[in-house]
C-alpha cells in the first residue's frame, strides 16, 4: 500500500511535536545541557582573559568573544544526545513497535525523533547568544549572522542526533546511547572549540585540523569577530548540512536493518 | 544457660581492624570483578590530562605562567579529579549496598561503625595510589618533568589521597543521608564545582575577575598547588618549599576531618 505524501507529512508533524514536547517536559535533561556551557564561559572569561594577547589567537575585545561559537557547539553535542536516548527509550519501552504496527511511515518515526532534538538545538544556539549579549558579545554579521548561528544549532543538533540514532537502532539501549556521549566529549575538546588551532602543536594540532567540529566552530567564529563572508556562512551552514547527509544515511541503512531483522 | 560477650578496648580495636581490612580488600576486589567500574576512574584522569595539555598548550605563554610544559601544569589536574572523583565514587558504592541490602547486614555484625566508613576508605586510597602511578608514567612519556624531584613526586601523592579522603568522607555522609541516587547527582555536582572554581585551569596571578575572588578562598586551590609543588619552575613562588605545601596540608587534614565526622555522624543516624 503506497502512503499518500499528506499522510506521512502529517505523522511527521505529529511525532516531531511529540518528541519535541516530550523534551521540554524533562528540565533534568535540558537543564544540564543549557547551563554548563554557560557556566564554562564564565569559567574561561575569568581563567582565560589573559591569553587572548597569545601570538594565534584572532584579534578579539573579550575571550567571552572568542568562545561564543565554542559555548554554542557544546551545548548543541550535549543536548542532541537526548533525541536518540529517547529513540532507543521508544525501542525499549514498546512504543516504536506499536508505531511499526500502525500504518506510520517508517521515515517519519526516525525523522519525528530528531525534530524536537534539532528545535531544541536551535534553541540552545539562541539562547546562548541572547545570554551572552549583555556581557557585549555581540555577532559582527548582524541579522544574518545570528540566524545562520541558529541554523547552524539546528542542522548540527539534527547532525549528532542521526549519528546517534544509529547507536540507538542498533542496540535498543538508551544506556549505550549515553554511553557514547564521552565520544562527543572527546571530539569537542579535540577541537578548536576553546583554543584556535594556531594555538596547538604536534599531534593535538593535526587532529584538531581533521576535525569537523573545529571547521563548524570557526565558521560561527569568524561570524562573530569579522562579520560576514562567504567562507564564514558556508562553514557554519554546509559543514553541518554534509555531516547531516552522511548520518542520516548510517541512520535509515540502521533502520532498514532493524525493520528487516523483525 | 546465658552467655556473656565481653567485648573489651583490645577486642574492639581488633575486630576493627579486621573489619576494616576485609571492606578493604573487598573494595579493592572489585577492580578484578568490574573492570567496567575501574575503567571510568582511570581514564578520566588520563583524558583530562592529554585534551587540557592540548586544548591550552599555548597558555604557558602567559606571562607569569610558573611552568613552561603545559602538560607539567595539567597532569595534576587530572590526577586530583580523578582522585577526587573517585573518592566520591564510594558514596555511589555505599548508596549501591544500601539498595542491596548490604549495608543491613554489616550493621547487624558486631563491628564499630567507624570501620564501615575506613574500611572502603583504605580500599579506594590503594586504587587511588595505582590510578596516580598509571597517570604519572603516562605524563612523563608524554613530557612531564618532576622539577621538585622524588619530594615533588611525593607532594603529588599525598595531594591526591588527601583530596581523595576528602571526596570519599563527602561521599559517603551523603549516601548515608540521602540513602538513594539522589545523592549521586549532589556529589558530582559539588566536587565539579569545587575543583573548577579552583586554580584547575590556571594559577591565581594569570586569572582575574570573579573566578580570582573564588579560587583565592577555595580550599582546592591549595591543594592543587601542593599537587603542583614539584612541578612548576623552580624560580616559582609556588615551587617545592613549606610556604608552598603548608596551606594545602591544612586544608587537607580539615577538610577530611570534616567531611570524615560528617560520613560517621551520617551513618549514625542511619542507624537510628
Amino acid at each position: 500500500m503506497r502512503r499518500k505524501p499528506a499522510d506521512t507529512a502529517r505523522q511527521l508533524v505529529a511525532l516531531s511535536r511529540r518528541s519535541t514536547v516530550a523534551i521540554f517536559r524533562q528540565p533534568a535533561l535540558v537543564g544540564p545541557s543549557m547551563i554548563f556551557p554557560l557556566f564554562f564561559a564564565a569559567l574561561g572569561s575569568s581563567a582565560f582573559s589573559r591569553a587572548i594577547n597569545l601570538p594565534g589567537f584572532p584579534k578579539v575585545d573579550s575571550y567571552l568573544q572568542f568562545t561564543l561559537a565554542g559555548t554554542v557547539i557544546q551545548g548543541v553535542l550535549f543536548g542532541s544526545v537526548t533525541g536518540a536516548a529517547a529513540l532507543a527509550t521508544d525501542i525499549q519501552d514498546g512504543f516504536f513497535d506499536r508505531l511499526l504496527a500502525a500504518p506510520t511511515s517508517r521515515t517519519s518515526i526516525l525523522f519525528g525523533r530528531l525534530a524536537g532534538s534539532s528545535f531544541f538545538g536551535a534553541l540552545q544556539a539562541l539562547v546562548f547568544l541572547l545570554a551572552l549579549l549583555p556581557f557585549g558579545v555581540v555577532v559582527q554579521a548582524g541579522v544574518v549572522g545570528y540566524a545562520s548561528i541558529v541554523v547552524a544549532g539546528f542542522l548540527t543538533a539534527f547532525a549528532v542526533g542521526a549519528l546517534m540514532s544509529v547507536v540507538a537502532l542498533k542496540t535498543g539501549s538508551a544506556e549505550a546511547v549515553q554511553g557514547t556521549f564521552p565520544v562527543l566529549f572527546i571530539l569537542l575538546f579535540l577541537s578548536s572549540a576553546f583554543f584556535p588551532r594556531e594555538t596547538m602543536s604536534g599531534v593535538y594540532r593535526r587532529i584538531a585540523d581533521v576535525n569537523p567540529i573545529s571547521y563548524m566552530v570557526e565558521g560561527q567564529r569568524w561570524l562573530a569577530i569579522d562579520g560576514l563572508s562567504l567562507t564564514a556562512m558556508l562553514q557554519t551552514l554546509a559543514i553541518p548540512t554534509g555531516v547531516a547527509v552522511v548520518t542520516t544515511a548510517l541512520a535509515l541503512r540502521q533502520l532498514s536493518a532493524r525493520l528487516a531483522a523483525r | 544457660m546465658s552467655t556473656t560477650l565481653h567485648r573489651t578496648p583490645e577486642v574492639l580495636a581488633s575486630s576493627t581492624q579486621r573489619t576494616i581490612g576485609i571492606l578493604a580488600k573487598r573494595s579493592i576486589r572489585t577492580i578484578r570483578r568490574l573492570p567496567s567500574a575501574f575503567f571510568p576512574a582511570l581514564a578520566m584522569p588520563i583524558f583530562n590530562m592529554i585534551v587540557f595539555a592540548g586544548t591550552f598548550f599555548a597558555v604557558t605563554k602567559i606571562p607569569g605562567f610558573p611552568t613552561d610544559r603545559s602538560i607539567n601544569w595539567y597532569m595534576p589536574l587530572g590526577i586530583m579529579m580523578g582522585a577526587a572523583f573517585g573518592g566520591v565514587g564510594l558514596g555511589f558504592t555505599a548508596i549501591r549496598d544500601i539498595e542491596t541490602g548490604f549495608y543491613d547486614r554489616l550493621r547487624m555484625t558486631p563491628t564499630s561503625r567507624l570501620s564501615l566508613v575506613l574500611g572502603p576508605l583504605a580500599g579506594t586510597l590503594v586504587r587511588i595510589i595505582m590510578v596516580t602511578t598509571i597517570v604519572i608514567v603516562i605524563g612523563i612519556a608524554l613530557g612531564a618533568r618532576f622539577t621538585g624531584g622524588v619530594l615533588g613526586m611525593l607532594c603529588l601523592y599525598v595531594a591526591a589521597l588527601g583530596l581523595a579522603t576528602v571526596g570519599a568522607g563527602w561521599g559517603l555522609g551523603l549516601a548515608f543521608r540521602f540513602q538513594d541516587m539522589r545523592g549521586a547527582a549532589v556529589m558530582q555536582l559539588s566536587i565539579f564545582l569545587v575543583m573548577f572554581l579552583s586554580s584547575a585551569q590556571v594559577p591565581l596571578n594569570v586569572m582575574s575577575g570573579w573566578l580570582h575572588s573564588v579560587a583565592r578562598v577555595n580550599p582546592a586551590t591549595n591543594i592543587l598547588r601542593l599537587a603542583r609543588a614539584g612541578l612548576v619552575n623552580e624560580s616559582s613562588p609556588d615551587y617545592l618549599s613549606w610556604n608552598s605545601v603548608w596551606g594545602g596540608l591544612l586544608a587537607i587534614v580539615v577538610m577530611a576531618g570534616l567531611t570524615l565526622t560528617f560520613a560517621v555522624r551520617s551513618l549514625h543516624r542511619l542507624n537510628d
